[in-house]
């Protein structure tokens, strides 16, 4: 049961905030180190740099020990689309003692230095908005814990071609059971017309 | 393929289509219509006693009608099951009087007009949809007369001919003479890469048939002209190269341009004009026989099956993964996988890759026989709580039970919850809590992104799954658009709330944008219908305290609609530009004196 209290959302909290470059994916266009100074003035950023890739293995580590030595409760990366690296963050922040779902990104990549390549300085007052704005929301995140839930250990396969048959037998071998539904009357699908195949010049079925 | 017959744990449908999906990740509730074979599938042995009295004669589908077959047949001879069928549509019918002569003839008596279609339910935990591929049908294409002149063949039809299983036993002959052609003549990317006619994409696996059908033709007829005509030939694969350098080496010739028309000769065989780059002249050749190498189309079941697991397309029409690279086997939504053609054009080789890899993404979620959920599910604070039934009416999963007579506070199954949010936006106390999407945590975003120069920015909300995705897609394909833009990410554009949109308002935003996934693609069934409803609602009000309802904007994005994402973004920057600041101040009076601007607490609209 989660109910947020106005007034203590914004107190005590240690926000540590990392500005990825991505390479030159983002600091091509996008100055970097800039949106951290720009966020770091924000309540509650207890950290804020500018890292070469955050993802990588040492872009990782660096963010852990700060968690440890500044205490920090909270993190915001600022980078590529959550649709892309939100699961490895959230891994780095609970391997680090935080609950995954304390952290937030800014994507800096994909709706900003990859979209405004011709407008560094737009771009980057846009990625300084991102990120403060993730800063925000990141401030009145609240902890949350997944709930177990039961699983049906079988598989629906859906066509009897080659890729379903594969992907059936691959699943039963391994011992999952599998329905494997066909439209037509036999299983084969286009590949049980064909004659040879390439590479290997032999036949089909 | 006997294989899959005959494993235990395979349970085999066939004659079957998935006609209902429901549930989530771990148990998905499938329904499946199971269509009558009237031929007992364990009985039967397949002696073929039965199609030998059948007096239907119709063209074999398996061999594109290049033979025949019977009302009562075995689709193909290595056929799983291999159970005869009856087609009824074609049949006499089981009376005694006008038929019923296999009926008398099969010793076993497997034959039951009586048996009926059977629903079908299986609870399962996870999905992969290999649905494959259709042929493109070139009749469009009538410059290659393929409706027109009998000895033009596709692709396919030529593989039965060649095939010693094939309604010739392997003798290619032509149709019209059914004698074996001195010349014959392939023509590569019929239905792919036209912008016209046909598709745009690259089809995969035309050049390396082509190229493996010329090696088999030479291998049975040295002597047999055979030509070539293509754009340039993608031998892209491992051992690909060696097998087109073996066909040019044994007298294959490959000329680079696309004919134009073709022409029927008096004695039935080609005229092929041809704009040859190679030479920069205009060729005529005289074939006995033409072949079309047509391209992979998505599967007829695609669309269906794509709005009952909501799943997104490409705009080729081809499911969409979640990521390009990195995630080429999984659905945006968990637990359903693809594997094959369905996904895009590929060969047997990266289908079975794909099937296998498929297979191993399904078990790694299967195998601790648990699953942990996303805690992004809806609350109810049951002291502001005044049991409307607003929220049981709007929650698309039926995932929220309240007694509005007994005036007892509702109750979220968070189970069956999957998060979409619509429930707390269309609450009208305040009484439910969306974890991870909280209004406090949405309204602080918006109060951050319009604290400075709020003018020049405009507000967009997207859903995860298609209109945030449709801008990552966007920026994959580095499409450039005006920088004003600030998306906020809800998990569903059902999640807007009114407040959201007038709290944008009141701090100077110029254009608010909401924008989901098409109708009919919601990745929450249909709780778009809700956003729609509300984003029209707020228009209407807009309208009446006097602000303009332009600067309030709905678009539809699908994921693969990147080029749509960037678009909207132009279109919006110019109706920006028209809102002028003193219609800004105007609004931010007009809702002063108006109803709640921010909602501090809950429950204090």
């Amino acid at each position: 049961m989660i109910v947020e209290k106005q007034e203590n959302r914004t107190t005590g909290r240690r926000v540590g905030v990392y500005v990825c470059h991505c390479g030159l994916n983002i600091a091509r266009t996008v100055d970097c180190r800039k949106v951290a100074e720009a966020v770091a003035e924000m309540e509650d950023v207890a950290v804020a740099r500018d890292i070469p890739y955050a993802c990588s293995e040492p872009g990782q580590h660096s963010i852990k020990e700060d968690i440890a030595e500044h205490r920090l409760d909270r993190i915001v990366v600022a980078s590529c689309s959550p649709r892309l690296h939100e699961p490895t963050f959230r891994q780095m922040v609970q391997s680090a003692g935080l609950n995954p779902y304390l952290l937030e990104m800014a994507n800096l990549r994909e709706h900003c230095s990859w979209v405004h390549m011709n407008e560094p300085e737009e771009a980057t007052r846009k990625a300084v908005d991102l990120t403060r704005m993730a800063v925000a929301r990141v401030r009145n995140l609240v902890p949350l814990e997944p709930e177990v839930l039961p699983l049906t250990k079988r598989t629906l396969v859906i066509g009897g071609g080659v890729a379903g048959i594969q992907a059936a037998l691959d699943l039963a071998d391994n011992g999952y059971d599998v329905v494997l539904v066909e439209k037509k009357p036999s299983v084969g699908g286009t590949m049980a017309k064909l004659d040879k195949t390439f590479p290997t010049m032999d036949c089909s079925i | 393929m006997t294989d899959v017959g005959r494993h235990p744990r395979i349970k085999l449908l066939t004659l079957s289509e998935v006609v209902d999906v429901k549930g989530y990740v771990g148990n998905f509730d499938v329904k499946i219509l199971k269509k009558s074979r009237y031929v007992s599938e364990n009985e039967c042995t397949a002696c073929g006693e039965c199609a030998k009295v059948c007096p239907v004669v119709r063209p074999d589908e398996f061999n594109f009608g290049l033979s025949s077959r019977k009302a009562i047949y075995s689709p193909f001879p290595q056929a799983v099951p291999s159970a005869y069928v009856i087609n009824v549509n074609e049949c006499l019918g089981h009376n005694p009087v006008v038929c019923a002569k296999c009926v008398e003839v099969c010793d076993k008596g497997c034959i039951n007009f009586h048996m009926s279609d059977e629903e079908i339910t299986e609870r399962v935990g996870t999905i992969v949809v290999a649905t494959g591929m259709e042929p493109y049908d070139p009749t469009e294409l009538d410059e290659y007369g393929y409706t027109r002149f009998e000895n033009v063949l596709t692709s396919l039809e030529f593989e039965r001919l060649v095939n010693a299983g094939g309604p010739t036993r392997g003798r290619l002959v032509r149709p019209t003479d059914r004698r074996t052609p001195g010349s014959i003549g392939f023509i590569q990317c019929v239905g792919s890469r036209s912008a016209r006619k046909g598709a745009s994409y690259c089809s995969n696996v035309c050049c390396m048939n082509t190229v493996k059908s010329t090696l088999v033709l030479k291998e049975h007829y040295p002597d047999m002209d055979v030509k070539v005509f293509y754009i340039d030939i993608r031998a892209f694969g491992k051992g690909f190269e060696d097998l087109y350098t073996r066909s040019r080496r044994l007298g294959v010739k490959y000329i680079r341009g696309l004919p134009g028309t073709v022409e029927e000769r008096a004695d039935a065989g080609l005229r092929v004009a041809v704009e040859n780059s190679a030479t920069n002249s205009i060729e005529f050749h005289d074939l006995d026989m033409l072949v079309l190498a047509v391209g992979v189309k998505p599967s007829a079941a695609t669309q269906r099956l794509q709005e009952m697991l909501g799943l997104q397309l490409t705009p080729d029409g081809f499911f969409l993964e979640a990521h390009p690279k990195l995630q080429p086997v999984d659905a945006a939504t968990r637990g359903i996988f693809y594997a094959g053609c369905a996904e895009g054009p590929k060969d047997i080789k990266d289908s079975v890759t794909q099937a296998s890899a498929a297979a191993a993404r399904a078990i790694r979620l299967m195998h601790r026989g648990e699953i942990l959920t996303e805690p992004i599910t809806s609350e109810v604070i049951a002291e502001h709580c005044r049991a409307c039934g607003k929220c049981a009416e709007v929650c698309p999963y039926n995932a929220i039970t309240v007694d509005t007579k007994k005036k007892t506070p509702a109750v979220v199954n968070t189970a069956a919850c999957a998060g979409c949010g619509t429930c707390a936006a269309e609450c009208p106390f305040g009484a439910i809590t969306m974890n991870h999407f909280t209004d406090v945590q949405i309204l602080d975003q918006i109060d951050t992104l319009l604290e400075e120069d709020p003018q020049d920015k405009i507000l967009a909300f997207a859903c995860n799954w298609c209109s945030y995705a449709g801008a990552d897609y966007a920026g994959v394909s580095r499409l450039q658009y005006p920088p004003n833009v600030r998306l906020i990410r809800t998990m569903c554009s059902g999640r807007v709330d009114e407040s959201f949109i007038r709290h944008g308002f009141a701090r100077r935003a110029p254009i608010i944008l909401v924008s989901g996934c098409h109708i009919g693609d919601c990745h929450y069934i249909h709780a778009n219908h809700w956003t729609e409803k509300r984003v029209a609602r707020f228009r209407k009000k807009m309208e009446k305290l006097g602000i303009r309802p332009e600067r309030l904007q709905l678009e539809w994005i699908s994921a693969a609609e990147g080029t749509r994402f960037s678009s909207i973004m132009h279109r919006l920057e110019e109706l920006r530009k028209e809102v002028s600041l003193e219609e800004i101040e105007e609004t931010v009076r007009i809702l002063e004196n108006g109803a709640g601007v921010r909602r501090d607490s809950p429950g204090s609209e």
